[in-house]
């Protein structure tokens, strides 16, 4: 049962120091059988021995049995002749991988790639624990220090440091900001992994891609990864799909209050729990825990300048608006709904990922005390709660391979909305190119003249 | 009365009816879930409940570019949240036929000498080993009737992961399973263990013989 583990394993047996294994594998096949008599496990023994085949699981012919699991690699020249050799004597399998370079190919870490990795190597489709998120967070501002920089936010009721990364160009102008935390809720990881990929994007993509040069001349990001640090360091050790902070109550017989019910809005008074045990327990009053405390007070203190603050949540596949705690609509409802549905369109483009849009107690439930709801009453005009894949088919324990599609489908969502704002606080005017993107555009022009002629 | 798809009202009830459709016609070589819910509408009927009338469009996870039209007839009933919703529904169309991987399954099960048990699927990184896919799968369509036994308006289950699974060797053609399976419940947000039996043949289906909420693990 523990497949991937014995795979890794094997196919780190593969590898003879650091010599080139392009292809060396290609077409090669893992096979599954199960031998059901005595007669087939003898058959399969001579196979084995007589075609040299590799075998991965058990790891001596002597130890093949009937009714266990047995795993053979078989080279591309020989997998007909074996599986006429099976179907000859009756015995069934199951192709297990049918190319075990390319299994090699997504295990192996490849040399840079502009979307999967970034400086010095960091991952951004695998979830990472935060240890290598706090490093990472030091990194890219060393990598990227004439527009990153790190800033204390807070402590944790564990006493961990909380910090948001400022992504800001060096420039005269007072900018406005646009503020998203990510991992409020333990066990949705897929919001950390975006908040990584979304800082990656734009510093790598910052002097080519138009859009985001020009809403950087006008607009800083700030980036708060993991907000509920000690509940994610719990469900990567602990329980899986913990939710709330760690706070300690009655005692510590009971842990953790629901982070996102601890704001004041509306504090405690529909879709929370008074009782600890719950997982919507909203604290013992409004911003009752040091994580929500951190975050409001930054987000006061800076609340003129801030335009929008979106918060990253799984999962569900929405785009939520004010309020959670009434069905009354906000004072700018039409015009959230319409960058709302906008940013969906836009997401939807990439893969097709259809996306709800709506107010949070209308579409969604009941809920107060939520960090969106805060922001959108203390002033700041455009607040969203994004709800990332999947629909409930994996739920909070997103399969790795769709961190990848769900950042950048996600991305388009994101930069949707803040393009918006900027247009609608920085209209028209000349768009002032950095040399950079004013050079490839050049660039651009020059190879469009040449090819057309 | 109309509601907009998007209406919670409207996606509780669509996921309900999901539930529903995967324990009638779920198998580990089938895995169907909601893609989207096209049309819902509400009729309150007094001194007996509210029931929904839905256009689904149901995929199989394992098949995604196939996808099957549904419509369902939802009625929650008033007061007592002892009895389960009705719940009805018509396929337009045929479901891809799973009789190859069933009966690939099936004996696979049956010739193993150790019963089968398993932990944690999808693990915390959401992989499923590969042998396990079936396992799972069954475990979807059981859970459908766990959800279906238990929803109400004012819930919206999804298996969030399996916990343990134990295979029960059975002395008859059928397979046995002891499952204990967490479901995530949206709108209080918990994290419910259950444990269900489940018997399952190729010919005759997916049966949940008995289940019961587990109590949460209350050391933290």
């Amino acid at each position: 049962m523990w497949l991937f583990p014995g795979i890794i394993f094997s196919l780190g047996m593969l590898i003879p120091g650091k010599l080139s294994l392009k292809l060396q594998y290609d077409g090669d096949q893992v096979f599954h059988i199960v031998p059901e008599t005595f007669q087939q496990v003898q058959h399969l023994q001579h196979l084995c021995s007589t075609l040299l085949l590799d075998l991965w699981k058990p790891q001596l012919p002597e130890d093949i049995r009937a009714g266990e699991d047995l795993h053979i690699r078989v080279p591309a020249s020989l997998v007909q002749e074996v599986k006429d050799n099976l179907d000859h004597h009756m015995i069934s399998y199951k192709v297990l991988i049918p190319n075990v370079q390319e299994l090699m190919d997504q295990s192996m870490p490849k040399e840079r790639s502009s979307h999967r990795q970034g400086p010095e190597g960091y991952v951004y489709t695998q979830y990472h624990p935060m240890e290598e998120i706090y490093q990472w967070m030091t990194q890219i501002q060393k990598s990227n220090s004439e527009l990153v920089t790190q800033h204390y936010l807070g402590k944790t009721i564990e006493n961990r440091t909380m910090y948001y990364l400022q992504i800001s160009q060096p420039s005269e102008k007072n900018k406005k900001i646009i503020w998203m935390d990510c991992g409020i809720h333990a066990r949705e990881w897929i919001s950390p992994a975006f908040c990584q990929w979304f800082v990656k994007e734009i510093l790598q993509n910052y002097k080519s891609d138009l859009k985001i040069s020009r809403f950087l001349q006008n607009l800083d990001l700030y980036v708060l990864p993991v907000l509920n640090i000690d509940g994610y360091i719990y469900s990567w050790e602990k329980d899986r799909l913990w939710r709330k902070n760690r706070s300690p109550h009655m005692n510590g017989t009971c842990y953790g209050t629901d982070l996102n019910r601890n704001f004041n809005s509306s504090w405690g008074s529909v879709g929370v729990s008074y009782n600890c045990s719950s997982e919507t327990f909203c604290g013992s009053g409004p911003e009752s825990e040091p994580e929500t405390r951190a975050v409001a007070r930054l987000i006061e203190k800076k609340k003129s300048d801030i335009l929008c603050y979106l918060t990253i949540h799984s999962y569900g596949q929405y785009i939520l608006t004010p309020y959670g705690f009434t069905t009354e609509p906000p004072s700018n409802s039409e015009e959230l709904m319409h960058v709302a549905k906008k940013a969906a369109a836009a997401l939807m483009g990439k893969y097709g990922t259809s996306y709800k849009v709506g107010s949070t107690s209308l579409i969604l439930y009941d809920n107060s005390g939520s960090s969106r709801d805060w922001a959108h009453m203390i002033g700041i005009p455009f607040s969203y709660t994004f709800e990332l894949r999947d629909n409930g088919t994996y739920g909070f324990v997103l399969p790795v391979d769709q961190i990848q599609p769900t950042c950048e489908e996600t991305m388009l969502a994101v930069t949707t909305i803040i393009e918006y704002v900027d247009q609608k606080y920085f209209p028209g005017g000349a768009v002032m190119l950095t040399s950079g993107s004013l050079g490839l555009s050049l660039c651009l022009n020059v190879l469009l003249t040449w090819t057309a002629s | 009365m109309e509601l907009q798809p998007s209406h919670s009202l409207a996606s509780r009830a669509a996921t309900l009816a999901t539930g529903y459709l995967c324990y009638r016609r779920g198998s580990p070589g089938r895995g169907l879930a909601l893609r989207s819910l096209r049309r819902a509408r509400r009729k309150d009927i007094d001194d007996v409940g509210h029931k929904y009338y839905l256009e689904l469009v149901l995929e199989d996870v394992l098949d995604k570019d196939s996808t099957v039209n549904c419509t369902a007839e939802v009625l929650y009933h008033l007061g007592n949240k002892r009895i389960a919703p009705d719940v009805q529904f018509t396929l337009e169309g045929e479901l891809k036929n799973t009789d190859e991987a069933d009966n690939v399954f099936y004996n696979r099960i049956r010739s193993l000498e150790k019963e089968l048990v398993a932990e944690n699927i999808p693990d915390s990184h959401g992989n499923v080993p590969p042998e396990m896919e079936p396992i799972r799968w069954l475990a979807w369509a059981a859970s459908g009737y766990v959800i279906w036994q238990n929803s109400t308006e004012n819930t919206k289950f999804h298996l969030a992961q399996i916990k343990h699974v134990k295979q029960v060797k059975r002395s008859d053609e059928y397979l046995e399973f002891d499952y204990v399976i967490l479901l995530h419940e949206m709108v209080s947000q918990e994290i419910i263990p259950w444990q269900m039996t489940v018997l399952w043949h190729p010919k005759h289906g997916v049966q949940v013989t008995q289940d019961s909420r587990q109590p949460k693990h209350t050391s933290e």
